[in-house]
This record gives C-alpha cells, structure tokens and sequence, in this order.
C-alpha cells in the first residue's frame, strides 16, 4: 500500500524533479552529446578570441607566402609557411585566422536565421493551431504557398533585386526555415489542445491567455528545441551553400562556405586549404547534430 | 505426466536509466493441461512481465533467469525458431489492447488465416473455411462479410472476439490472456468471458488470466496465483483464494472489492434543487468527406433530471453512451444543442463567457486519467492553486501556499510534497491532487468523470472514501460517472442509467439494484462480476448479444422497443413506475 502521508508532519517541503531536470540529467548522462556540446564550446570560444590567438589578422596579405602549407606538413610541397598553423591561402592569407573568422560568419548565420525562424515560426505555429478552424487554413495554405517556392531563385532574386549583402542572407534563409518550424509548432499545438489538462484547466476557470502561455507554450517548448538544434546545422550547411555558389559572403570576410569554395579549386595543388575548413564545417555540424539527436532522447525518452 | 507449463523461479530485471527495476522476484507456477491459472496483481505486479519473459517476449533492456518448462522442454533461452513455432502454434497470446495488436492495414481474414498457413500449413481455401467456422465459433455475426474487413471497422469488442479466434484456431495448448477484457465494456466483457470458459470445457485448452480484476478471474480459474510487487504472494484454488485469503495482501485485495451488497448510503435529507437540467441535447456533426451532408451524431439527446444540495447521482452507462458529454455541457465545457441547464434558478444560457468562468467557483469535475489530466510540467502545488489564481485573484501569495497545503493535507497528501511532479507521484496520489485542484475552491457541486476507473481496487476504495467524507464534511452535491454499476452504487443516493444518450432508468438507487425494470439495467447488473466462484460458476447471465449499436443509427434507440420500429423517429419516453422511479418505454422480454 502506498503511504498517503498523512501522518508526515514535516516542514520539509521536498524540492520536486520536474521534467526540464529530467531531461538535462539524461542529456548530461549522453555521452555523445555532452562531448559534442564540449567541442562545440571550443569552436565557438575560438572563433571569438581568434585574434588573440594569432599574430596574423584575416586579410592581411602577404606575396611571399602564396599558398604556402603548414610547417609540419608530411607532403612536400612547393613552399613551408612556418608560424602559420594551417598554411597559408591563395594571397599568402593566415588560413588559421581565416578558418576561425569564417566560423563567427557561420556560427552567426546559422544561430540568428535560426532564431528569426524561431520567432516567427512559434508565433504564427501557435496561433494558427490555437484558433483553429478558418484561420488555421488560411494561415497554413499560406504557408505551403511558400513552401513551394524554389528556394535557390528566389535567392538569385533577391540578390540581383538588393544587390548582395549580408543582412539579405539572413533574410533569406530566415525567410525559409521558419515555414517547417511553423508547421511543428501547429502540430505540436493542436496535439495539446486535445490534452485533458487542457480542459481541466478551463474547468479551472484558466482563461484562453493564461492558457496558451500556461499550459501551451511550456509543452511546445520541447520538440521546438530539438528542432531549433537540427535547424542550426542545416542554415549553415545552406549558407555555404548559397557562398559555395557565389551568392553568400563576400571578400575579404570569409565563412567556411567560402573557404570551402576556394579551397576546391587548388584541391590538387594545396588540399590543406580545402581540409580544414571542411574539417570544421563537418565536426560542427557532427556536433549540432548528436546535439539534437541527444535532446530528442532526453526530452522524450520513451520515443527512443 | 509432466506439467503443462511450468515455470521456476522466474526473475526478470530491467535496467532503466534510474536503476534496475526488479520485476518479477523468483517467481514459480505449473499449468496442468485444461486448466485455467488466474494471476491476480494490481499494476505494476510484474503479473504480465512474468508471462512475456517466459516465452522470450521481454523489451531489449530486460534480463531474465531460471527455468521454464514447456511439456518438459525448457524453452527460456530457446532458439528464437524453436520459440517462433511455440508461439502461435500451440501457445498464444490475446491481449489487453485489441486495436494494437492487430495489423491496421491487412484484413480480419488475412491475418487470422496468417497463423493458419504458417503453423498448419494448411492450404488457402481450406484456412479461409476454418476462419470463417471460428468467427461464428466466437459469436461474429455475418462472419464472412467480417473477413473482408479492416481492423478499425470493427468494434473493440468484436475485435477481441477477432484476437480470440486468432489465438484458438491453430488449436492450441495454453491461451495466455492477458488482461483481456479490461479495455472493453462490461456487457462486452461478460460475453468475452463466456466465450473463454466456452474454450475452456469445449475444446479443454488451458487458460493464464491474467487480470488485475478478480471478478474475471473468480468466474473462470480453478487456481489462482496472487503477485505483489513482482512476487507471488500466495496460491491456492480459486475458493482457497477467495473463501479462505491466508496472506494479507489477498485479504485487502477482496476487500477493496466493492460487494454486492454494499448498501448505498441512506438518502441524506435533501436540500433544495441545485442543479435542474431539462431535455439537455448535444449533437456533433460527423463529416463524410467533401460532396456529402455530414450526419449527426446525437451524443446527448434529451436528458433531464435535477439535482438536490448534498445529493449523489450516479450516471451509468458504457462507452458511446454520452456520459461524459454529458457532465461537460453541464459544465459548460462543451456548446450544447438544444435544453436548459439551470444552475440555483439562473439559466445558464443567459449568463455571459466570463461570467460562466467565475461560475467556476461553484462547479468543479474531476477527471478519468489523474496523469493526462495535470500538466506535466507543473508542480503539484502550482497545479492545485490554479482555479484560487484564476477566480481568486485577490489572494496573495501567501494566502494561496497556505490554502493549498491545508488541502493537501486534508486529501491525504503529504504539503511537503508540493513543489513535486506528476511524475513522481502513483496514480492514485495524482487523483487526490485532481481533487484536491476541484476541492479548493469550495464547489457546491463535483462533477466525478470515471474518477476511479483507471486506478487499482483498492486505491479505488480509498479514493471513493475520501470522496464520500469530504461530501459529508462540505455538504456538496456529486455527479458520479461511471461504467461500473458496483462503484457507483457505493455513493449514490440515486442513480440514471444512459443508452445511447438518452436515459432508459432512473431510481433511488436501493430501488434501483434491488428492482431493475429495464432490460438494459438488468443486463448491466447481471454483466457485474462477483468476487465468489461458486456464485459466478453456477450463475445464469442475461447477456446482451452483439455489441452496442452504432448511436449514428437512428434506429438504434429502438432496440429495446422494436415493436415501434415502423416509427424510427420515435424515443421511448420516461414513465414514472414508482415515485422517483422513472424508466423508459421497453417490449417485455
């Protein structure tokens, strides 16, 4: 029999486990995740002190290393840039502090477009899932308007329309991602409409209001987050994308997109300018990836 | 001869993220051929594990040691081929959850022939013959139209009868029955039960049930196994078991079971009219695609009836039958159709959206599923204090803590508990935090919805306690909605049995359990399982046939009055046999 506690006199009070705990436990407790949310750190605090780690400033050109590899380079090659860590681009560029400016542009892109998805995703997600009905339709049939929209020439448009620019990226993308999280949200919202906590909490007397912010948001939260984690990575990957093209960031700041790009085209002659910002590109990407994969885990450890 | 089955000292583990959890603790048992071993546990009892880890069913993350014997041959451990051909072949499986355990995309006939063809090998034509022959065995009217059909065309009752013929037609020694009946109705349920005993002296299979309810089990085991907390607490045959308990759990377990004979409370001195609701309709439009006119289905068509200050109506009825339709239009959770809902002389149709809210103050429900119905990511307290914070906004803070410890306690909860989870608390500890959310306010009326129905006897029996002494302390009137004419009778001072949304008896209840006029309440009655074997075994049931008609057909209301089906507008009307006892218009039978 379990014991009512009735007779527990205690002033106690017994600090509860609420889920959100539960879930960081499980998501500390993955060991993938928890390496990937280490390395990740590491990435990022790179990127922010990264010219305080080197001598060389990112476009600062120097003739007499012109793709020049790193001292310790097992190959031979044409020449050896001593100092220089990962060698040296195209215009005797440091490619280290080229690499580690290319992740701020990277990391910024994915993180900012991913929160303006956010925003509007989770705002329009919900309302349209909350009223239902009409609206809801219309709200969603304007969305699979856009959604089949091709991306790629709408890009060129608007690069051709407003000339390229970095605010545009943002733009762009943001303007994209947001429709698949709007679709999660209204999902994830009509789901809980139907929940009988929901009803109960009507029968409380919970206006609309108290409800949505209440008892809505806090249980949409959960798979918006495991969707924003895999979101980061895929706006990356489509910024490079978009520069791999010549559509995204231009000369001289860099993202790894670009990198990547130059780094193709003297892929024989120089592979260490394609290798190490592939390499990072892949490991951050790895990282968001086992991230999310590890919060899905974590905040619902029965779908597993 | 050797047993049957026998198994010796089971143990099952599993390894969670929180620690192993040790299921089932050393468990033994022997089925003879043609018996019927009945395994008796509350959930969590390890009951289903025990049966699922002998015929190597376990999740991933489950270890299992000691021996089970099949004929002899130990088979845990067995090569997963040797234990494919057992299982489906001469040991099957029928459990709780028909809908699931059945393919969704292949036809009845497809899959009860599968069984057929793979351990028979028997030719197409001749297996489609033996499934047709077994649905008629099983009672499925229009067996081979029934053949040709989805899973989800057919009713939870009928596809139990399906999962049964599955698991009888390849001829089988032993039919594990786990739980199978508990997702059904109770007119469905005894008609389930006959077919199993029918299976047992027919065609001498032996039976495992496994139930949580020892009701079912009374009427069909001749052993009975009694498990807590993973072990096997005490076995005997069922009238050891039932007449002569020797360990203290099996006591308390009969115990908690609401008798028979349980008188229901004196009829209190009743205070004025609360609540008077009159020819009270709700009706939902069922949409049929784009081009056709969407039917109606009459969910609640017509109910009236009134309720006194400090009065307990208990509403009866099984699934479809629009109780819980019912007790939220009341509540003006739901819009209804057509009638009025006068709540202390105020019509509620008058009354403005955000007055209703305060209304809220005064009418109050307690929900089925106490987990489902508290937001999971709310601690118990803030979920308690939710109706002060919405109708009380005056109170400070203080005010509000101070409130909602003093109720905890009062419902038997532990206030230091009240920065916990749900999910941390049992089921029948979150359902006195949903009372405890209703009680806060001082309702002058509790809706109950099926408020005991998914928790275990005999937290069932405490939770029916704590109901009925705060209904003395606070003199508030209850609406109690149940499936189960047992439960119900332990509150109610009156009782309204529903079909089909409309109400077909209405009684005190002494009046009601001791002379039932309508052939419905009688089969409800008769359909409630005794906790005596000798009683069930020698018991003559007047069971319904078939399962409950669709409410979608209007010729559905006639079923107890066929001899006015020329008219198929026509609602049988309420007459008033007795004072206060109503009931509606029936052929005699």
């Amino acid at each position: 029999m379990i014991a009512t506690g009735q007779t527990l006199k205690s002033s106690e009070e017994i600090k509860g486990r609420s889920l959100w705990m539960d879930a960081r436990r499980r998501l500390f407790h993955n060991r993938a995740a928890l390496a990937s949310m280490i390395i990740l750190g590491l990435i990022a605090a790179l990127a922010v002190l990264a010219p305080l780690l080197s001598p060389y400033a990112y476009d600062e050109v120097n003739y007499d290393l012109i793709a020049c590899s790193p001292g310790w380079w097992p190959v031979e090659a044409a020449c050896r840039a001593q100092g220089h860590v990962f060698g040296t681009d195209a215009v005797g560029r440091d490619l280290f502090v080229r690499v580690l400016f290319g992740a701020r542009v990277s990391l910024a892109v994915g993180l900012v477009a991913t929160l303006v998805s956010l925003v509007i995703g989770v705002l329009y997600g919900a309302i349209a899932g909350y009223l239902g009905g009409r609206i809801d339709g219309l709200m969603m049939r304007i969305v699979d308007v856009l959604y089949s929209l091709p991306f790629i020439f709408f890009v060129i448009i608007l690069m051709v329309m407003f000339d390229r620019n970095f605010i545009l990226l943002f733009v762009a993308i943001g303007a994209v991602e947001w429709l698949t999280m709007a679709r999660i949200v209204r999902g994830q919202t009509l789901s809980i409409k139907q929940k009988e906590f929901i009803e109960a909490a009507r029968a409380a007397g919970v206006g609309p209001l108290g409800i949505i912010t209440r008892h809505v948001i806090p249980n949409v939260v959960g798979p918006v987050m495991v969707y924003v984690t895999l979101t980061v990575p895929g706006v990356i990957l489509m910024e490079s994308f978009l520069s791999f093209l010549g559509l995204g960031i231009q000369e001289p700041l860099t993202s790894w997109g670009v990198l990547i790009s130059d780094g193709a085209d003297q892929m024989e002659t120089a592979p260490w300018l394609l290798l190490f910002p592939a390499l990072f590109m892949a490991v951050t990407l790895f990282c968001f990836n086992f991230i999310g994969d590890g919060m899905r885990d974590a905040l619902d450890p029965k779908d597993r | 001869m050797a047993a049957l089955l026998e198994i010796r000292n089971l143990d099952v583990r599993f390894d969670t993220p929180d620690g192993e959890v040790h299921a089932v603790k050393n468990a033994s048992l022997t089925i003879q051929e043609g018996e019927c071993l009945g395994v008796v546990g509350e959930s969590g009892s390890g009951k289903s594990q025990l049966f699922l880890a002998a015929f190597g069913l376990l999740a991933g993350n489950g270890r299992v040691t000691g021996k089970v014997l099949y004929r002899g041959e130990e088979i845990l451990g067995a090569s997963q081929k040797r234990l494919n051909g057992l299982r489906g072949g001469a040991v099957t499986m029928i459990f709780q959850d028909p809908l699931t355990s059945l393919t969704p995309h292949m036809r009845v006939g497809e899959q009860i022939i599968e069984a057929l063809m793979l351990h028979r090998k028997m030719p197409r034509a001749e297996a489609k013959e033996r499934a047709r022959e077994m649905l008629d065995y099983v009672r499925i009217p229009e067996s081979a139209r029934r053949l040709k059909q989805y899973p989800h065309e057919l009713s939870g009752g009928m596809r139990q009868r399906v999962m049964i013929a599955m698991a009888t037609i390849t001829g089988p020694d032993l039919i594990i029955a786990d739980e199978p009946t508990t997702a059904l109705d109770v007119t469905v349920q005894a008609q389930i039960l006959e077919i199993l005993r029918a299976l047992k002296t027919d065609k001498k299979t032996a039976i495992a049930l496994v139930s949580h309810d020892m009701g079912v089990i009374a009427g069909l085991a001749d052993r009975v196994q009694v498990m807590a907390r993973g072990e096997i607490v005490e076995s005997g045959t069922a009238d050891e078991i039932f007449y002569a308990p020797r360990h203290d759990y099996t006591r308390m377990l009969l115990a908690a079971l609401p008798k028979a004979d349980d008188t229901p409370p004196p009829a209190t001195k009743v205070g004025p009219p609360l609540l008077e609701v009159e020819d009270l309709k709700v009706s939902f439009p069922i949409s049929r695609g784009l081009f056709q006119k969407p039917l109606t289905l009459r969910a609640v068509d017509g109910v009236s009836f009134t309720l006194h200050q400090g009065e307990t109506l208990g509403v009866v009825g099984e699934s479809g039958c629009g109780k819980s339709t019912l007790a939220r239009a009341v509540l003006q959770l739901l819009p209804k159709t057509a009638g009025t809902v006068v709540w202390l002389g105020r019509n509620l149709d008058a009354v403005a959206e955000t007055d209703i809210r305060a209304l809220r103050e005064d009418l109050q429900i307690v929900f089925q599923d106490p987990l489902a119905s508290l937001d999971p990511r709310m601690p118990i307290g803030v979920s308690i204090a939710e109706p002060l914070r919405a109708l009380e906004p005056q109170l400070s803070r203080q005010e509000v803590r101070e409130k909602v410890r003093a109720m905890m306690a009062r419902v038997g909860l532990d206030p230091a508990w009240i920065n916990r989870y749900p999910h941390e608390l049992s089921g029948g500890q979150n359902q006195r935090v949903g009372l405890a959310r209703a009680m806060i306010v001082g309702p002058r009326l509790l809706m109950c919805d099926e408020a005991v129905s998914a928790l275990d006897v005999s937290i069932q029996a405490q939770i029916v306690a704590l109901i009925g002494a705060l209904q003395a302390e606070t003199g508030l009137s209850l609406i109690f909605i149940s499936h189960d004419l047992s439960v119900v009778r332990r509150l109610s001072h009156r009782v309204m049995v529903l079909y089909l949304g409309r109400v077909v008896e209405l009684a005190p209840s002494t009046e009601l359990y001791a002379r039932p006029l309508h052939p419905y309440t009688r089969a409800l009655l008769s359909a409630v399982l005794a906790p005596d074997p000798r009683a069930e075994r020698a018991r003559k049931r007047e069971l319904l046939t078939g399962d409950l008609p669709s409410p979608l057909d209007p010729r559905a209301q006639l079923t107890f009055l066929k001899s006015r089906l020329g008219d198929p507008g026509y609602r049988p009307q309420l007459e008033q046999v007795a004072p206060g006892h109503f009931v509606a218009e029936h052929d005699q039978f």
